[in-house]
């Protein structure tokens, strides 16, 4: 017989050690007895060679360790024992009576973790450092060390410790500590929230439907000592009946005749009713692109009679305030001109309201707005130009196609009349288009189909 | 806690209550950091029970219960005489941060009545994710009601900063809601739920955060003349048209202050329980409504069977099914045979020749499956019995409100 001495609780390093040494030396498991609680445990060092194991296994074998059952050791060597003979895809045959029972052990320490994240109560009291949140818990497990992750994910803003039986472990916003097993005097007894707590724990349950053994599938009694709401449940069970016996004798009571007819007129009518309300609108809510200092708003006269779309504002614009005036804006200002249109006399607008960009360095960086971002806004264009109501809409640039007709065309193909709805409208390319050529002819060649297109939007509006 | 606050929680949360859903989980792996608070990890928790069995994961409260609308099943209509109350965008985050620092709670379900406006009331729903969000760093998950009158905007900007955004069905026909519910229209509940749908997919294909839980819903079970079968193919429907993560069912309970339109007697809670087993059916196991209308009668559900057994009775002849050699979607057809039982079985039988007591470590519940299966050493007895029905089925015990 082998003996083998790990120490008390989760002893996962002795563990994996004595696998080591006795798969080495090729100890059959009815030949090895582990012996947990030994104050003559080994160091977890050993010299023999480590022993593969597939992650499934070691998974398995971090659970079961945290279990109470003293046979836990033996059967996991067992299965690493048998795994390591031959019988490499064990872990798939769950109706193998090891397996099946090893499955069986992870599963009752993976609810105890699961219960322990969900069942712990903070306590807070007050300190010179500030405030500290303390509970005390009674895990059925060695499983503090394996829910201290959890804790610390969660709650890293706060100094905190849990108190049980098997230990306690610290957190102090940088770092963890254990130390010895605590006792229930230790905790605070009370907190200020905890009224509050209780209060909306009695409100929400729904006597008409009482059902505890449901309650208690999943919430077993063990825990209910150190949770302060269930300290309620033999009152509200109490009361059930009564309560859902007067709701269901009560007669249907006389409704109060409330019926608000001015409020309920103006919360029908709650959509904006003229454009200065909308821009009012969109200039208080937060942009749905990255960057975008604020909004920037259409502008021309009501009743205009083409409205012209663009993309996005850019930096010049996002500084003034106001749509193209940038680069892009100068050279569609010109071609207007060339037209014989009066900018002053038209409306233009973006598809999206605000400067999408990346700080680099100085320079902020124009970023091409997603579609969905593009469809983010599209509702604010749409009620935008309902109340412009121009007789042709352009769109300058696939995202204003986009955004005015909810597909992605190819400005090149599709560039000319078209309709929008039930408007008349016009595709072109974004005046910016014209400034990214490389040479002089094919700018040339642009600028004049560009112009065109103006004088062709001019004659149909 | 502040008394005055204490006792708005009490009305606030009473008025929360008739909506069942509660989950708190799909949101993506994420948490506060070194300054914020919070973690959700995909999984939800459930940190409470309360009596009726319901699980307790978020702080699931109105904003308030001041209410324009006057939907006949619903405790905060506004001819009803119920307490009302009303919260501050500001008590709503304190109360949510300090149950979340206790470990009470996964986080926030807030919904509302409409009060001003449904725009007004949305704002408000917004402004409370947002500071939690953006002032506090608050990285726990957030359900919000989307009001489905409310602006497209102010919905699109709502799953910005919620995990998991649903608009309540409530009745599942159009004519229902006509009479129950004067106030909503279904064509809106489609219109927002459809936008949100388009939101939903478009973010994920731009790794953009809207919603990443998902939308659900609610349907209210036995207010109205509505068969399960009209009930399932409205889910149905649901699922398909617009990707929701998960339609709920509840079984219209009675409520104080109630209406004279509506039934004096609840329906079974039996029913809402079938209505969820066959929902499961339908996203998991593979049948169509139809399938699961065949096992019960006339539209309506068998309440003494599950409606997987149900179904397998009346169709006897797609079965004895071998454990060891059939694919996986006539395992799935197996009653008492769950998903995960099903995956088992089909890992191990490659390796090893599956016997009963091998399915015994398999399943909890092998007895309800023994008539419809064949395994190395069994052989289905009394798939042909006439009283087969009688010998699974437990007889109906009467079903009471008083336990």
């Amino acid at each position: 017989m082998i003996h083998v001495a790990l120490h008390d609780g989760a002893d996962l390093d002795g563990f994996r050690a004595a696998v080591r040494r006795l798969i080495a030396a090729g100890a059959r498991p009815e030949e090895v007895v582990f012996a947990s609680g030994s104050l003559f445990a080994a160091a977890p060092e050993t010299d023999a060679p480590a022993v593969m194991l597939p992650r499934r296994v070691a998974d398995l074998v971090r659970l079961v360790t945290c279990h109470r059952d003293p046979e836990r050791y033996a059967l996991l060597y067992a299965l690493i024992w048998r795994m390591h003979s031959g019988e490499k895809h064990l872990l798939d045959v769950a109706s193998d009576p090891l397996v099946y029972r090893l499955q069986r052990l992870a599963k009752s320490v993976r609810r105890d973790l699961h219960k322990m994240h969900a069942f712990v109560r903070f306590r807070r009291i007050e300190t010179p450092d500030g405030e500290r949140f303390i509970a005390w818990f009674e895990p059925e497990n060695f499983i503090l060390e394996a829910t201290a992750d959890f804790f610390i994910t969660r709650f890293r803003s706060m100094d905190w410790a849990i108190l049980t039986p098997i230990g306690r472990m610290r957190w102090d916003r940088t770092r963890l500590s254990y130390g010895p097993p605590a006792s229930r005097d230790e905790a605070p007894v009370a907190d200020p929230f905890e009224d509050g707590w209780r209060g909306y724990y009695e409100s929400t349950f729904n006597p008409a439907r009482v059902n505890l053994a449901a309650t208690r599938a999943e919430m077993p009694k063990k825990y209910w000592k150190n949770l302060p709401e269930a300290a309620a449940i033999p009152e509200m069970i109490r009361n059930a009946p009564a309560r859902v016996k007067e709701m269901i004798q009560r007669e249907a009571t006389r409704p109060a005749h409330r019926k608000p007819e001015k409020a309920l007129a103006a919360m029908a009518d709650q959509t904006p009713n003229s454009l200065d309300a909308l821009n009012r609108i969109i200039a208080s809510a937060p942009p749905m692109v990255e960057g975008g200092t604020r909004a920037v708003l259409g502008e021309g006269p009501l009743g205009a009679a083409i409205a012209f779309v663009g993309e996005q504002p850019g930096d010049q614009e996002d500084l003034a305030g106001r749509p193209f005036v940038g680069p892009a804006g100068q050279v569609f200002d010109k071609a207007l001109e060339k037209a014989g249109i009066d900018r002053a006399g038209v409306y233009v607008t973006n598809a999206v309201k605000h400067f999408k960009y990346v700080q680099r360095g100085k320079r902020r960086l124009h970023q091409r707005p997603t579609a969905g971002e593009v469809k983010h806004y599209r509702w604010w264009l749409k009620a935008e130009l309902d109340f412009v109501g121009p007789r042709v809409i352009v769109a300058m640039g696939a995202t204003a196609v986009l955004a005015l007709t909810g597909k992605a065309l190819p400005v090149t193909s599709n560039r000319g009349e078209t309709r929008f709805d039930n408007r008349a409208g016009y595709i072109t390319v974004h005046p910016s288009h014209l400034l990214r050529l490389p040479d002089e002819a094919a700018k040339r060649r642009e600028w004049d189909a560009f112009v065109a297109d103006m004088r062709r939007i001019r004659e149909i509006a | 806690m502040d008394p005055r606050l204490a006792a708005k929680l009490r009305i606030l949360a009473d008025a929360a209550k008739y909506d069942a859903s509660c989950a708190s989980s799909g949101a993506p792996k994420r948490s506060g950091g070194a300054k914020g608070l919070g973690s959700t990890s995909g999984m939800g928790i459930c940190h409470a029970y309360t009596p009726d069995g319901r699980c307790v994961s978020l702080l699931k409260i109105l904003l308030t219960n001041w209410c324009l609308y006057d939907c006949a099943y619903c405790v905060n209509r506004r001819s009803s005489n119920t307490p009302r109350a009303r919260f501050s965008v500001e008590e709503v985050v304190t109360l949510t941060l300090e149950f979340y620092k206790r470990n009470y709670i996964e986080g926030l379900f807030l919904s509302s009545g409409v009060a001003k406006s449904p725009d007004a009331t949305m704002e408000d729903l917004l402004r409370v994710a947002r500071t939690l969000r953006r002032d506090h760093g608050f990285a726990g998950y957030i359900h919000l009601k989307a009001i489905p009158e409310a602006s497209p905007w102010l919905v699109e900007q709502a799953g910005r900063w919620a995990d998991r955004l649903s608009i309540n069905l409530e009745l599942p026909s159009e004519a229902s809601l006509k009479t129950l519910a004067p106030e909503k229209s279904a064509p809106a509940i489609a219109g927002a739920m459809d936008q949100m749908r388009e939101r939903i997919d478009e973010a994920k294909a731009e790794k953009l955060r809207f919603a990443p839980a998902g939308q659900s819903t609610q349907v209210i079970v036995g207010a109205d003349a509505t068969t399960d079968e009209g009930v399932l193919r409205a889910s149905a429907r649901l699922y398909g048209s617009y990707r929701l993560r998960r339609v709920y069912y509840s079984a219209f309970s009675p409520i104080p202050e109630p209406s004279s339109v509506l039934p004096v007697k609840p329906p079974p809670l039996r029913r809402e329980n079938r209505l969820y087993q066959a929902d499961w059916l339908l996203r998991f196991y593979g049948f169509s409504v139809d399938e699961i209308a065949a096992g019960g009668e006339g539209g309506m559900l068998d309440l003494d069977a599950d409606p997987k057994l149900a179904w397998a009775l009346k169709h006897r002849a797609a079965f004895p099914v071998d454990i060891n050699r059939a694919p996986r979607e006539m395992l799935l057809r197996i009653p008492g045979l769950g998903v995960k039982a099903v995956n088992r079985a089909i890992a191990a039988r490659r390796h090893t020749r599956l016997r009963l007591a091998d399915l015994a470590r398999l399943t909890p519940s092998l007895k309800r499956a023994l008539p419809f299966i064949v395994a190395a050493d069994h052989r289905a007895p009394g798939l042909d019995r006439l009283d087969l029905r009688r010998h699974l089925v437990k007889p109906p015990e009467q079903l009471t409100l008083f336990p």
